[in-house]
């Protein structure tokens, strides 16, 4: 089966959970067999794993002719893009975009990430998929998030071939109840035209549901899974010299994260405990905020902001961490904790998260509850046993939340969709 | 002839309340009081009271034939003296007929019988205390928490003076073997063991009103039916349930009360019996001997103690409680012997089982928690507190021997001084009798003053010393002269 996906992120390159999620599914799909995928992504670096996923970047998809030689086409994107599938896509620009902002090859530039004039780049990315589906021969469509929707759409209209569109999460999840009228256009646009809508989550599906107005029937939950790690990271020694525990959040330090809540919970265990320490690591709105709220509880000496980690880091960080925590106000899946306890870190995640629907062997709870959230912290920091339970349990059951079991959801739902 | 030997299980645990690792040191009552009156309250009114007076109509209306047993813990009947005190009523009147075993189980329903045989001991003393004095029962038949059995406990109980147990027909020990017969403990021979048979137990336990089970509905006479079809030899059917089977688990309207009421006509009209165990241990000879080596029990499908010790919570949470049993022991603080009992209950283990599938959701079932996390957070929070009560009265530096000899030595040490004092206040007595009567001699002197004189010079002559002596103590002489004639007298 060949399957043409639209996405906006892709690993090593990734900003947030969608690029691990898209790599993870499209790989997981390839490993239960039988499947041709193209990912269509804006902007590629040439360091993507190519081994799966024929990939397509919309930075070298030309929409204005440019009379170019092979030798030119090679020497400035030969790395990303075979000068054959250039020539090919060539022929089929449908519509002069001259008027455009165009480079030498005729292509719009993309910048790969989520700048000002996001709205202006999904509109160019779509004008593209135009070019793509016109060119490429598949049997199905799937856009990933809502940035990639219009371009679904397009290649549904331009080819006739059925759309399956992936909500990885929702703005009225994201704005907390009040969605920006544009954004939530898109997305309500998205879900009508397409022939199935996969969500990430039960939470995820239900406000699909209840808020965008689809017909329960339409909707399926493909809750994501986890990369296994491979061994050089499993192998990374602990960094940690003391002997205080650490409790450790990783991630987006902005609302739907519930930062303070973590706050909170910390200063009400150091009033009772002194051997540990806090750390939250990772960038963003609320950054400042938080020190200051750290200060202002008095537990600014054993508070630590470490800022955003990458690649690598993510995982020594969580090598020296003795409690995960991911207390999100709503978290459509939440794959961190995952990755947490794949290093062996006992996990305390919200009741309002994703994960929380296939988890087990962590600590819930709600999100505002920090009474119970700091007895938890203490419980893991405290009896051994509980941190042996979790870690040991945890580690067996996240090994068993693969991908090739969410890739083999989809293509049975693909199957659905194409009718065989 | 057939016989059917019945046991009704009576247990409710003293549920926790939710306690945080902030309230350790600061708040020293662990009980949800308002769960347990709750639940005590409905269970009692749905189920126990219901259920004894069926069987008080059963021993009535049957003029005596009908027999059974029952076995309660400590634990549930304090809470029922607190919450639902109708309910002993109706217990004391099944006691009077005469025609209701009370068997022996350990007081807290605790697993002391694997840990702790001191413990243990206490417990089975302190239930037949708690029968004796309140019911008026005595018995000879154990029966341990959960029906756990093994070898090492056999000795135990004849020792206690028990000559019967009760205890799982658990398939991995009979094998080909029968549960309806009576057996002896291998490692006790003159311990007599009543097998309960699990499939005719769960048969009213868990299947009666599942309408996929291909028996359904179970009527009062299929019942007797089966038991009837039984081969010949197979003397005994032991049916050990817990008593909330009837009216709570399995509701009044799916008509067990009235199962259980029909089944003693059904049972006359097949020839088939009823016997307290005691009866049976006494009636009927034992075929063979057990040997259990790793601990049985009537829970969970493996039959064995993993429902309870099976993970690392439980057994940490097991661990640290035992620690301080021999200093609980020692202890005279009232409130911190209570709470060791109400922290010991099997229950609060139970929910900290991590199982999956069939065994998880009956141990969720009954889980007043969230998580099995929740529950060993939780308990481990109010063992906190528990083992800091401890310490505060008995501190860990000194160890357990110490503690004993010290404590021995300020028992001896106060058995001496009050012997002493009262050495003292005899002679204090004594000393006062002698004043007293020698003022009275020393009026009698005085009348005669003569004898006294002449009595004097000669001693003068003799011993220039003993008169300078004398004149010294002029005081003295009168007293001497006194005492010499009460001498005479002594001699």
């Amino acid at each position: 089966m060949k399957a043409l996906m639209f996405g906006w992120e892709f690993p090593p390159h990734i900003l947030g959970g969608l690029g691990t999620a898209s790599y993870g599914l499209t790989r997981g799909m390839w490993e239960c067999g039988d499947m041709d995928i193209t990912f269509v992504i804006p902007k590629p670096y040439g360091d993507e794993d190519r081994s799966f996923a024929r990939i397509i970047g919309t930075s070298q998809v030309p929409v204005a002719w440019r009379q170019v030689d092979r030798e030119y086409v090679d020497a400035r994107i030969g790395k990303l893009m075979s000068p054959e599938l250039y020539f090919a896509l060539r022929d089929h620009i449908y519509a002069d975009f001259n008027y455009m902002r165009t480079n030498d090859l005729g292509c719009i530039e993309f910048s790969g990430r989520y700048p000002d004039n996001l709205l202006e780049e999904i509109n160019n990315y779509s004008i593209t998929a135009g070019v793509i589906a016109r060119t490429l021969d598949f049997d199905i469509i799937h856009s990933h998030d809502w940035l990639t929707y219009p371009a679904g759409i397009h290649a549904k209209q331009v080819t006739g071939k059925p759309l399956v569109v992936h909500v990885h999460a929702t703005e009225y999840d994201r704005s907390r109840g009040k969605p920006n009228p544009t954004v939530y256009g898109i997305e309500r646009d998205g879900m009508t035209h397409a022939d199935h809508i996969i969500t990430v989550s039960n939470l995820t599906r239900q406000t699909v549901i209840d808020h965008y107005g689809i017909d329960p029937s339409k909707v399926t939950t493909v809750h994501n899974a986890v990369v296994p790690l491979d061994a050089e990271l499993l192998a990374i020694p602990n960094p940690r010299q003391t002997k205080e525990k650490v409790v450790t959040f990783l991630g987006r330090i902005t609302m739907q994260k519930g930062p303070e809540y973590f706050v909170e919970a910390a200063a009400k265990v150091l009033r009772n405990c002194s051997n540990v320490r806090f750390v939250m690591a990772g960038s963003g709105d609320m950054m400042d905020k938080m020190i200051m709220l750290a200060a202002e509880r008095g537990i600014a000496d054993r508070f630590h902001f470490p800022g955003f980690q990458k690649g690598k880091q993510v995982y020594e960080m969580l090598k020296a961490s003795d409690v995960y925590i991911m207390p999100s106000v709503s978290e459509p899946f939440g794959i961190s904790p995952l990755e947490a306890m794949q290093m062996g870190v006992p996990s305390i995640i919200s009741k309002q998260s994703g994960c929380a629907e296939i988890l087990t062997n962590v600590i819930k709870t709600d999100y505002w509850d920090i009474d119970a959230m700091a007895d938890a912290i203490h419980s893991i920091i405290s009896y051994p046993a509980m941190y042996k339970q979790l870690r040991e349990d945890g580690l067996a059951e996240v090994a068993r939340i693969t991908w090739d079991k969410a890739g083999q959801k989809v293509i049975d739902i693909y199957n659905k969709v194409l009718g065989r | 002839m057939k016989a059917i030997c019945f046991n009704f299980e009576i247990h409710q645990p003293f549920r926790l309340k939710r306690y945080r690792f902030f309230d350790i040191g600061k708040d020293h009552y662990y009980y949800d009081d308002f769960l347990n009156d709750d639940i005590m309250e409905r269970i009692a009114r749905n189920s126990y009271i219901p259920a004894a007076e069926t069987l008080l109509r059963m021993i009535e209306s049957n003029e005596g034939r009908f027999r059974c047993s029952i076995a309660m813990s400590g634990i549930a009947f304090e809470q029922f003296e607190q919450y639902a005190p109708e309910f002993i009523d109706v217990l004391k009147r099944l006691a009077d007929t005469g025609c209701v075993e009370f068997v022996a189980q350990p007081y807290a329903y605790s697993l002391a019988s694997l840990n702790d045989p001191e413990e243990f001991a206490a417990q089975m003393g302190d239930t037949r205390s708690l029968l004796r004095n309140r019911f008026g029962v005595e018995t000879k038949v154990a029966r341990n928490t959960e029906l756990i059995y093994c070898d090492d406990l056999a000795p135990q109980l004849v020792e206690l003076g028990f000559n019967g147990v009760l205890t799982e027909g658990a398939k991995h020990i009979l094998g080909w073997k029968s549960p309806n017969y009576v057996y002896t403990a291998a490692s006790a021979p003159s311990l007599k063991m009543l097998l309960r048979n699990g499939k005719l137990s769960d048969d009213i336990a868990f299947r009666f009103t599942d309408t996929s089970w291909p028996e359904f509905p179970l009527t009062a006479d299929k019942y007797i039916d089966w038991i009837a079809s039984t081969p010949a030899e197979e003397q005994i059917v032991n049916i050990f349930l817990n008593m909330e089977t009837f009216g709570d688990m399995q509701p009044a309207t799916s008509g067990i009360f009235a199962f259980l009421e029909a089944l003693p006509r059904f049972a006359a009209e097949r020839g088939i019996e009823f016997v307290t165990p005691s009866e049976a241990i006494a009636r009927l000879k034992p075929v063979g001997e057990l040997s259990v080596m790793h601990p049985i029990s009537g829970a969970d499908e493996a039959r064995d103690i993993s429902a309870w010790l099976g993970n690392r919570l439980q057994n940490e949470a097991f661990e640290k409680l035992y620690s301080v049993a021999e200093r609980v022991r020692q202890s005279q603080n009232r409130a911190l012997k209570q709470d060791w009992l109400r922290l010991q209950t099997c229950d609060h283990f139970f929910y900290m089982s991590t199982k999956r599938k069939a065994d998880g959701i009956a141990h969720s079932m009954f889980s007043p928690y969230e998580t099995p996390f929740a529950a060993f957070t939780n308990y481990m929070n109010v063992l906190a507190d528990f083992l800091m009560r401890v310490q505060e009265e008995y501190p860990e530096q000194v160890g357990n021997e110490e503690l004993n000899s010290l404590l021995l030595t300020i028992a001896n040490q106060g058995q001496e001084i009050e012997a002493l004092n009262k050495e003292l206040m005899a002679m204090r007595k004594n000393a006062e009798q002698y004043n007293i009567e020698h003022r009275l001699r020393e009026a009698n002197a005085e009348k005669t003053p003569k004898a006294t004189k002449t009595a004097k010079t000669p001693k003068a002559t003799k011993a220039p010393k003993e008169k300078a002596a004398k004149t010294e103590t002029p005081a003295a002489e009168p007293k001497k002269r006194g005492r010499k004639p009460k001498a005479a007298k002594a001699e």
